[in-house]
């Protein structure tokens, strides 16, 4: 396919919706309300931390477990009532590789892709070998599933979900295991897969790499959905703040006050003191779900306006820097700081 | 929108508008009973009954002799004619031997897939679950049908080695030549083979309710054991007809001439019902699973 021409497949909106999608086991409430917006064409980071719901939403998204409540639909269709038309375009890794360990890699592929009746049997062979080689197991084809490492198992399972032409990716934790060199080939392929009209949704709670690879992302905190939109969005609705080095703390704070800006106890070092004020997220707010205090600035306030007014008080400004807040301290905002497990 | 997991609808009017063609409906067939008889662990069961034939026929060889009326029907026969190692053999497993190697197959069914997690991939590529099911009950018949004649031919085989072969005198009194004896022969493997296919619609159903093979198969094994014991109490004859494994030990009257087939039929019927019964339940329970493992 030609990464720029229109599919005519895609006649609709969104790849991956959900409405109110809800999973309830027993009491608990694993996945929450949950109203998921994915774009054609997107690389989606579903992120959270373990036990948020990531993998229980994608049981309901592929059609294993039913909801209790809520809608899905994937690539226009509703599931799971149409997953026969949905399931052969989707490649999937759920909650990590299982293969029959007592077949070889290459057999495991076959078997899968042949308990489907929409592939081509003529075709299989070569579709193994290609998968196979996307992944780096060629020379590991024959050898029996249960000699493999961990690694080279998640590989195979990403070969898996590439055996066929797929619209969509659903992939769960898919560097999981994965060496430097595997996290980098898996970023690459995701990357050219993507670039070749393939929509990949990607659950991970590793930031850095969703923030390496992907175009959007959602973030789950206690199976419920607590930030969603492209990741420069996501960004930006981080709250900035100035960071201000200077001797004369004390005007410093009664300007800045003026502004409406509030800065807390400074901090004391050579050459005066670092004050820290946090700013009024920019204009254009996405649509994401934030704290209200973040959006109770006053307005815009551009940072040479607040040099100005500073300088023109008399303060002595000897280090002025906006800082955004980086995208790990508004995932560690949005699903808590603690170690421990939600439930 | 419906919360429960619809069955898949072959053949229906939204199937054909799908923009993938439909290719190879038997092609999961063929590979489940690749995996099936691919693997080491079918071939240790079926070494295993393959060993019973052996193990009588070599023990009544080297023995000076078996004395008339005792051990197994049929066991004083061997030493004039080889055949009947192959009849001993059948009667022998019939109540444990076979009912035992049925429940691992039918019981691993689908747990099997569901504690590997290979399940999953299967509903995901998809597989289609009432498809899976339907192609699992196969294979485990398929197995019902390959067990009682490996234990046949291997009889027949250990027997022929031996023993001398002759013709063989039937129940009623009768004598048919060895080639029409190995047709009775089939016709009794034939006859524990159906007489397994209700237990092993038992195994398919216990087997969609766990993610622990072992549990489905030893329940399924148990299952068997407690009909043949109910079978024998008479304080429950009125339960008798219904148990599934009432005609188990009636292929007897495949060694008649002519063939009664009255249990034969009766055996069926009953099976049948089985078939019937657990099948909707498998049905019922699988297509709205949750597949969490
Ligand atoms: N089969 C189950 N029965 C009961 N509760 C379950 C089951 N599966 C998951 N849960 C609960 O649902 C919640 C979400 O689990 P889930 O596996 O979706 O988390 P996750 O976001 O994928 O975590 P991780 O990052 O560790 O993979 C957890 O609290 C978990 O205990
Ligand atoms: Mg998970």
């Amino acid at each position: 396919m030609n990464p720029g021409s229109p599919d005519p497949k895609k006649r609709y909106g969104l790849t991956i919706e959900t409405h109110g999608l809800t999973k309830k086991f027993g009491h608990q409430v694993a996945v929450d309300g949950v109203d998921l917006a994915v774009p054609p064409g997107s690389v989606f980071g579903f992120l959270g931390p373990n036990g948020s719901g990531k993998t229980t939403t994608i049981r309901m998204l592929l059609g294993l477990a039913s909801a209790s409540s809520g809608t899905v639909n994937l690539l226009g269709m509703e599931m799971p009532g149409r997953f026969h038309e949905v399931l052969p375009r989707v490649g999937a890794l759920v909650e990590g590789p299982a293969f029959y360990p007592f077949l070889s890699g290459a057999a495991n592929l076959h078997r899968l892709d042949a308990a489907t009746r929409h592939t081509v049997p003529a075709t299989r062979g070569a579709r193994v070998e290609r998968a196979l080689d996307q992944v780096g197991l060629a020379h590991a084809a024959n050898k029996r599933v249960h000699a493999y490492s961990l690694g080279m198992k998640q590989r195979l399972g990403i070969a898996n979900a590439l055996l066929s032409h797929r619209d969509l990716l659903v992939l769960d934790e898919p560097t999981n295991g994965l060496d430097p060199q595997g996290t980098r080939e898996v970023r690459h392929l995701v990357r050219s897969l993507a670039h070749n009209g393939t929509t990949v949704f990607v659950s991970s709670h590793l930031l850095a790499e969703v923030d390496q690879m992907c175009t959007h992302a959602a973030v789950m905190s206690n199976g419920k959905l607590v930030a969603q939109g492209s990741l420069a969005d996501l960004r930006r609705t981080g709250s900035a703040r100035v960071r201000l080095l200077t001797p004369d703390g004390g005007q410093a704070r009664t300007v800045l006050a003026g502004l409406g800006l509030d800065c807390g106890a400074g901090d004391a070092q050579a050459g005066g003191e670092t004050l820290l004020a946090a700013l009024a997220p920019a204009s254009g707010a996405p649509s994401t779900r934030t704290d209200a205090s973040q959006q109770a600035g006053s307005g815009e306030i551009l940072a040479e306006d607040i040099v100005a007014r500073l300088v023109a008080a008399g303060v002595r400004v000897r280090g002025f820097a906006v800082e955004r807040e980086s995208l790990e301290d508004r995932f560690v905002a949005l699903t808590g700081e603690g170690f421990d497990v939600a439930q | 929108m419906p919360s429960s997991i619809p069955a898949d609808i072959p053949g229906s009017a939204r199937t054909q508008k799908v923009a993938v063609p439909r290719w190879s409906g038997l092609s999961l067939m063929q590979s489940e009973l690749k995996v099936l008889f691919g693997r080491r662990r079918t071939w240790a069961l079926l070494l295993a009954l393959a060993a019973i034939p052996i193990l009588i026929a070599v023990a009544v060889r080297l023995s000076s002799g078996v004395p008339s009326g005792r051990g197994p029907a049929f066991l004083d026969r061997i030493t004039q004619n080889g055949l009947f190692v192959a009849f001993t053999a059948m009667l022998v497993s019939v109540p444990l031997f076979l009912p035992l190697t049925v429940g691992v197959v039918a019981g691993d069914t689908i747990a099997g897939e569901a504690n590997m997690g290979t399940l999953r991939y299967l509903l995901v590529a998809p597989a289609g679950r009432v498809r899976l099911l339907l192609v699992k009950y196969a294979a485990a018949l398929a197995f019902c049908i390959v067990a009682p004649l490996t234990v046949a031919l291997a009889g027949a085989a250990i027997g022929a080695a031996l023993f001398p072969v002759g013709p063989v005198t039937l129940l009623s009194g009768d004598v048919i030549q060895p080639p029409e004896a190995a047709v009775r022969m089939l016709l009794i493997a034939a006859y524990m083979a159906v007489s397994l296919a209700g237990l092993s619609a038992i195994g398919l159903f216990l087997s969609t309710l766990t993610v622990v093979p072992v549990g489905a198969m030893a329940a399924t094994v148990v299952v068997s054991v407690v009909s043949q014991i109910a079978d024998q109490l008479p304080q429950l004859e009125w339960l008798h007809p219904w148990l599934f494994s009432h005609y188990w030990l009636g292929f007897g009257d495949m060694l008649r001439q002519p063939v009664l087939w009255d249990s034969f039929a009766s055996n069926a019927l009953l099976q049948a019902g089985y078939i019937a019964v657990f099948g909707a339940s498998a049905y019922a329970r699988f297509t709205t699973k949750d597949v969490l493992s």
